[in-house]
């Protein structure tokens, strides 16, 4: 009986097999690689340019009569982008403190409260929002643009970003006092 | 005297159309069943849990969802806009599909194809020779051919070899 | 102090790893056959230093030492011992642990046994062997240290292997206690035998790996990791199947399985480990396939690492946990390094590895061998696919997708019935040689009982095309496989004048690993019988229901009885409803859904009332998220038609690789590779 070899010829596997070989294993370990090392990033990180996004607003708590609001339209200003969810307990801790914040400084009109509804229900939202008395801009993020842009790792988060647009501080979890919050705006003021 | 029928006609009519306008309400059906909600529920996935189906979800949220999809099906909506208004909200991940389904089916199927490709080529590089000796047990010997085939394969396998 | 003596003796034993890599390769190169042993000896120390840092491990477990963060994780003071001891692989460092505990003592099996003829084996294997021991010691060591403190700093409480400057102790009174999902008594062998398995493959790749070293790339390799192959295959198969029972036991979701990227993570090696199965066959019976078993057992290694990681039990419970932990890199870092070495080797040794004969026919075993290894190999591409495109879709898209329990159906059903379809076919055919002829003449009579049986179906139970299909093909195989035993057995009985019984007995210890195949084919068609009752026929219903209400489903009547909350015995309250199940008037008896909701973990476990039949499950469970009380409850009640064929068919599935793997007593066949050529339409034989 004649012998015969499975595929390759005589001299080991040719060369451009080898290079289809490795370049598919190398390409697929690089897609997995790339993925994790996107999960392992951690959140937007001080320092960075905030892009510009647009948040669609609830009725009732729009911002200088606008039902929509963008990057944009806030420049020039201190901007605290809230993080947030009816269904979010320690939320819930730091929700009258944000508001009372919010009232200190609307006068001066340099500051901006922004709170984006995190993956949330309408009814549920606006009873979370009466119940704390909250009256500055707030509105749902759709399809979590904003906060995959962000990358949060959960809420509540707070992002305060300057007047240029530039992100200068993080807050993971919820504030204790009003002080931890005036204490990263009014450096910003200055 | 006529003034006092005519506000009492009026009135009367009022009445009637305050009450149709209320008893529209009841018009648009009787609450969905569990098993309604469950049905649309199924098909989508907890927006905040992991890798947790929408109908079995335990947590405060996700009766809130589900409480959310009941309102809808009330409210007359498809399954297909629920699903829609979802993905508006949360996103495409929330679906327990990839809505282009094109993409998803076509790499496995093309691969699939490729190593099935592949086998019935191996199979044809060695089976060719044997499958004309098999077919001389089945068939009266035809010398000839058979040694032109032969011959023809060798060739063959000579080309391959250099 | 005692928990610091844990992570010595851990310390020492990754150092005789490395020593035990090291010596083992010097001793090979230079040829100093001493310094072979001393590795050998090296790798043989391990397990009882393993066995010590895990008996030291479980000594905190059990005495409330909660001062050292794993038992602090996976403990409380409510829980009962024998639950303490279990969770050891309760939580991601403490199944490391384990896992090194097993290959250290699967390593140290085979270097027990008798090395004359494959000495030259011996190096690589515990080359092999221990540098995969000392990545998952490793990890323990500098990553998820089970002996790490809590100590209590000026910023809080933190773990640290060794106490920081300015900090003191820190003592909880109690613990966390272990995830309640895992606190059911039979789900406790789940994550160990599923270890078993994943482990226990490991073997079969130090050889595969040793026979590339050396170059000895005959089927020696294949020929001594038989066993452990087969073992190593039931053990993964057993821990699936547990998985899927703990899922319908415990879980609360009414189903076994749900296509989680974590479930796939560990089906996947499976996948692969089967196909191996079957074309190592090919290889000693006909020296073909050499590449692509190398290949094959490969994968099912590094699949195997992969599924390690991804448990649902320890704490890395999703993808997304896995990636976003420090460990995720790390492995992958493993799996690549090992799959860029290996897939080299294979290309290195190329040459040596062809083939002996060559394959005549496209009906003989082996071609029909390679179409099954086609079926596993793209079910393991839709599955991987599956696992792999919402990373994609999120890297090129910036959008992830899910990818759920329709795409994998979809796509993997009509590659399970093609495989079905092979079964049926397989046992048929000979080696090295069948037509259509041969086969068909064997085949019409099953074929033929199989149409009665589907027609039967059709007439008494559905319509549904799917169904009459997928039943058509399980009687096929079903009727095959009996056709082949009887035919084993007729033979034998002419032949040597048993009794029937006779016949079947020794015709099966004869030729255990074909007639232990064939139950586990049979064993295999019982749980496709199971798998397509569920999912086929099953019927659903949620409602409220107040007391003495009832409702109809899949032909039983429940109703609504009583409800009770108390507390139970470890840390928990129970809430405990009674129903009534009839069926029409008769009583049938009562069940019993309940919600036991966890104090110290916080948890809540609903537990199903099951009246379990041959015919079907009646399962109810109490709708956690809703308010029980004694005017109304909501109830989920599945009628679950055939379930319970699953879990018979697993039981005959270990009976059958038993038999499959038991010694035999001849001795092992010398490999006489010119014979092979010659046979033609053997199919006693084995």
């Amino acid at each position: 009986m004649t012998e015969s070899t499975i595929s390759a010829p005589r001299r080991g596997v040719p060369i451009w097999a080898q290079i289809i070989i490795w370049l598919f294993l190398v390409g697929l370990l690089a897609i997995v690689a790339a993925g994790l090392s996107r999960a392992q990033q951690g959140t937007v990180q001080p320092g960075q340019v905030i892009d510009n996004f647009t948040l669609p607003l609830y009725s009732g708590y729009e911002l200088d009569g606008k039902s929509e609001i963008s990057m944009e339209d806030m420049r020039g200003k201190v901007i605290v982008i809230n993080f947030w969810a009816s269904w979010c307990k320690p939320c819930e801790q730091e929700a009258a403190e944000l508001q009372t914040a919010w009232k200190q400084y609307q006068p001066t009109g340099q500051v901006v409260f922004l709170g984006v509804d995190y993956v949330d229900t309408d009814p549920e939202a606006r009873v979370y929002l009466k119940k704390f008395g909250i009256t500055y801009a707030n509105g749902p993020d759709l399809a979590t643009r904003i906060s995959q842009y962000f990358r949060i790792k959960g809420v509540p988060e707070t992002y305060f970003i300057d007047q240029s647009g530039v992100l200068q501080y993080v807050q993971i979890g919820p504030f204790s006092s009003i002080d931890q919050i005036r204490a990263q705006i009014d450096p910003l003021l200055k | 005297m006529r003034s006092s029928r005519f506000t009492f006609y009026i009135l009367l009519l009022s009445l009637v159309l305050a009450g149709l306008w209320t008893g529209s309400a009841y018009a648009q059906g009787p609450t969905p069943t569990d098993n309604e909600v469950n049905r649309i529920a199924r098909q989508l996935y907890c927006p905040v849990c992991e890798s947790t189906p929408l109908d079995v979800c335990p947590t405060e949220a996700c009766r809130q969802w589900r409480d959310l999809i009941r309102t809808m099906l009330a409210e007359g909506k498809s399954e297909g806009e629920i699903k829609q208004y979802f993905v508006e909200q949360y996103g495409v991940r929330v679906l327990n599909e990839p809505p282009n389904r094109l993409v998803s089916y076509l790499v496995p199927t093309v691969v699939i194809l490729f190593g099935a490709f592949m086998l019935f080529r191996g199979f044809q590089m060695w089976i060719k020779p044997s499958m004309t000796e098999s077919r001389l047990e089945d068939t009266k010997p035809e010398a000839k051919p058979f040694q032109d085939l032969y011959i023809a394969k060798l060739e063959e396998e000579l080309k391959k070899r250099k | 102090m005692i928990a610091s003596f844990g992570f010595g003796v851990l310390i020492i034993t990754f150092l005789v790893t490395l020593y035990s890599v090291f010596a083992a390769i010097y001793g090979e190169r230079k040829k100093i056959p001493a310094m072979v042993e001393s590795a050998r000896r090296a790798m043989l120390l391990t397990w009882p230093l393993l066995t010590l840092t895990a008996s030291i491990l479980i000594y905190l477990l059990v005495n409330d030492h909660y001062e050292v963060q794993f038992v602090y994780e996976v403990t409380s003071r409510s829980m009962p011992t024998y639950l303490k001891v279990t969770a050891w692989w309760g939580g991601q460092a403490g199944s490391l642990l384990f896992w090194s505990w097993l290959m250290s003592a699967f390593a140290s099996l085979v270097t027990l046994r008798k090395w004359d003829r494959d000495r030259e084996f011996l190096p690589w294997v515990i080359v092999v062997a221990c540098i995969t021991m000392a990545f998952f010691i490793g990890m323990n060591v500098f990553f998820e240290n089970p002996f790490a403190q809590l100590y209590q700093m000026s910023t809080g409480v933190e773990a640290h292997t060794f106490r920081p400057a300015a900090s003191i102790l820190f003592i909880p009174q109690d613990g966390n206690g272990l995830n309640p999902l895992l606190r059911h008594p039979g789900m406790v062998i789940h994550p160990p035998m599923l270890y078993l398995g994943f482990v226990s493959f490991v073997i079969p790749y130090a050889f595969a790996m040793a026979a590339l070293i050396t170059g000895r790339t005959d089927d020696r390799w294949i020929r001594l990791t038989r066993r452990w192959t087969l073992w190593a295959w039931m053990f993964l198969s057993f821990g699936l199947v547990l998985g899927g029972r703990w899922a319908y036991d415990v879980l609360g979701w009414g189903g076994y399985w749900g296509w989680d990227p974590v479930e796939i993570a560990a089906f996947m090696p499976w996948l692969t480990g089967t196909a191996f199965l079957h074309s190592v066959m090919i290889q000693e019976k006909r020296g073909l396939l050499k590449h692509w078993n190398m290949l094959l057992i490969i994968l099912t290694y590094d699949l195997v690492i992969f599924g390690t990681f991804l448990t649902r039990s320890g704490v890395l419970s999703s993808v997304h946990a896995f990636a976003q932990s420090a460990i995720g890199p790390l492995f992958m870092g493993f799996v690549s390094a090992t799959l860029v070495a290996s897939v080299g080797l294979i290309i290195y040794r190329w040459d040596s590895l062809k083939s002996e004969t060559e394959m005549t026919s496209l009906l003989s075993r082996e071609a029909l061998f390679l179409l099954n290894n086609l079926l596993f190999m793209s079910i393991l591409v839709v599955c991987f696919w599956g696992v792999i495109f919402p990373l994609i879709s999120e890297l090129f898209t910036g959008q992830t997708v899910t990818v759920g329990p329709p795409f994998y159906e979809r796509a993997t059903g009509p590659l399970f019935a093609a495989l079905m379809f092979l079964m049926g076919i397989a046992p048929l055919s000979a080696w090295g040689h069948s037509t259509v002829k041969t086969i068909g003449r064997a085949i019409w009579k099953p074929i033929v009982g199989a149409l009665i049986m589907t027609a039967i179906i059709f007439a008494t139970y559905t319509r549904n095309a799917i169904a009459l299909v997928a039943f058509f093909l399980i009687a096929l195989v079903i009727l095959v496989t009996i056709y082949e035993y009887w035919r084993g057995a007729n033979a034998r009985q002419k032949s040597q004048g048993e009794n029937i019984f006779a016949a079947f007995w020794n015709l099966t210890g004869r030729n255990r690993r074909r007639y232990g195949g064939y139950i586990i084919h049979l064993s295999m068609m019982l749980m496709a019988i199971g798998i397509l009752g569920i999912e086929l026929f099953q019927v659903e219903t949620q409602g409220t229901l107040e007391v003495n209400q009832q409702v109809s489903v899949g032909g039983y009547d429940v109703v609504y009885q009583d409800i009770a909350q108390f507390q139970g015995p470890d840390g928990r309250e129970v809430t405990r409803a009674v129903l009534g199940v009839y069926k029409g008037s008769e009583y049938l008896g009562e069940l019993n859904p309940r919600i036991d909701y966890y104090y110290d973990a916080q948890q809540t476990m609903t537990i199903p009332g099951q009246r379990s039949t041959l015919r079907d499950d009646l399962y109810i469970l109490l709708v956690d998220w809703e308010p029980a009380s004694a005017t109304g409850a909501t109830f989920k009640i599945f009628v679950n038609p055939l379930v319970n064929w699953l879990w018979l068919g697993s039981l005959l599935f270990l009976v059958g690789v038993f038999i499959a793997a038991w010694p035999e007593k001849d001795a092992e066949p010398v490999t006489v590779r010119s014979q092979a050529s010659v046979q033609q339409q053997t199919s006693a034989a084995d």
